[in-house]
């Protein structure tokens, strides 16, 4: 039974950090390429930017780039293993995208003031409260989506 | 740049040109060597190499090397050149290994026996290198070390000698293309890589939001902007290749558990 168990286990969790590593990158990846160069909406500076804020930008651009290469090699490894579980790797990156955009809005957008998430609008508020929805509502799909996979470990362990 | 610098002299230029000329002849002596020893050596490693050492010689030296004295974004384009894109390709050549195959067997073995040395083991870990490179970036940007070097053609040696040979040591130590003795772990050097490529953003955007003395706020900004994307692609590369070789050293030899985890959906 143990021999069995364990490297289930490990995959399980192994496609579990796949899917928020990817997650995280994804998000990164997206208000990059989408809010900064495309729409022009994000500043890459802005005067009232805190020195936190460079702190935990510069973090988390580092981690998110290296997050995106890396986890879609480890989704590369679990397939070569035949071990890649879809749902659970969906779930997952849903919970990193969520959870990233919803730290990003809160703490990077409001508290450190890295930039805002459009400027020169009047209407500043309804923007951060639909980004901050948007981000809730996409985390909580990825926790409901987990949630069914992990009834199905249990099911499957009894 | 305000005018009170100095023009670079040439004799700066050509002892900074004569190391990468150096290792150019001796490359090209060891690829024919090793080529009439009848051993075979990629023609990619050729081109990456000769590419990385051209990267290195125009930005010490010629036109863009003067051009960079005086214009913080070409500056930039320098340093981008000479301490992170010309070092990746240089190690992508191999250099050390074609140089071994070129020797003779007690040649070999003596240079094997330098490589292993304590020093060269403490220079090739990741968190020292790293240290040297992007530490010795935040000396020269937040410091007046950037004002002085302009004024003085024995500093402007000095730095660009360190950029280079802190850059080259950086990615030799991430990336084992050489037959490297003191080698670590791929998590090890994956946090130290994230952690360095987080200072170099950093320090990007304290520029761009802090000029370095003398250097005008247009300029600056986009000399940040250009080490901030600059600095992400290169890393992307070494990014790739760290994890490309995590993917083959790992090959599992069977599938775990008959390749059943998942069951459908």
């Amino acid at each position: 039974m143990d021999k069995v168990d364990n490297p289930q286990k490990k995959y399980e969790s192994r496609n579990l950090w796949a899917g928020i590593l990817f997650g995280i990158g994804f998000a990164a990846f997206l208000d990059e390429f989408i809010f900064h160069q495309l729409l022009g909406w994000h500043h890459f500076y802005d005067r009232s930017t805190t020195r936190i804020g460079i702190l935990s930008d510069g973090l988390f651009h580092a981690f998110s780039w290296f997050a995106t290469v890396g986890s879609l090699f480890m989704v590369a490894d679990l397939r070569r293993r035949d071990t890649w579980w879809p749902k659970r790797w969906i779930g997952a990156a849903l919970v990193g995208l969520g959870g990233f955009n919803l730290y990003d809005g809160i703490v990077q957008h409001k508290i450190m003031r890295i930039h805002q998430v459009r400027y020169n609008t009047g209407n500043l508020l309804m923007y951060d409260m639909l980004w901050n929805m948007i981000a809730v509502i996409i985390l909580t799909i990825g926790i409901v989506v987990m949630l069914q996979t992990r009834k199905r470990m249990k099911e499957r362990v009894s | 740049m305000q005018n009170h610098y100095h023009y670079l002299p040439v004799f700066a230029e050509w002892v900074l040109a004569f190391p990468f000329l150096a290792a150019l002849i001796v490359y090209t002596g060891a690829l024919f060597i090793s080529r009439r020893k009848g051993r075979k050596w990629p023609v990619f490693r050729t081109f990456l190499w000769l590419t990385g050492i051209v990267l290195c010689l125009i930005s010490v030296a010629g036109p863009l090397a003067r051009l960079a004295h005086a214009d913080f974004r070409i500056h930039m384009v320098g340093h981008l050149s000479l301490g992170m894109l010309g070092p990746l390709l240089l190690t992508l050549g191999a250099p050390v290994k074609l140089l071994l195959r070129s020797l003779s067997v007690h040649q070999a073995k003596r240079l094997t026996r330098i490589l292993r040395s304590w020093l060269l083991g403490f220079l090739s870990n990741p968190a020292v290198t790293a240290t040297l490179n992007i530490g010795g970036l935040w000396v020269l940007y937040t410091t007046d070390l950037f004002t002085i070097m302009h004024e003085s053609p024995l500093l402007h040696i000095f730095v660009h000698l360190h950029i280079f040979l802190a850059g080259y040591l950086f990615t030799v130590s991430l990336i084992y293309v050489e037959p490297i003795p003191h080698r670590t772990s791929y998590l090890y050097r994956s946090t130290i890589l994230v952690l360095a490529l987080a200072a170099h953003g950093i320090l990007s955007k304290h520029i761009y939001a802090w000029p370095p003395e003398g250097v005008p706020k247009v300029e600056a900004e986009v000399g940040g902007m250009l080490m901030y994307y600059g600095g992400d692609a290169v890393d992307l590369i070494m990014i790739i290749i760290l994890c490309c070789h995590w993917y083959h050293d790992t090959k599992p030899r069977e599938t775990v558990n008959g390749g059943v985890l998942a069951p459908e959906t």
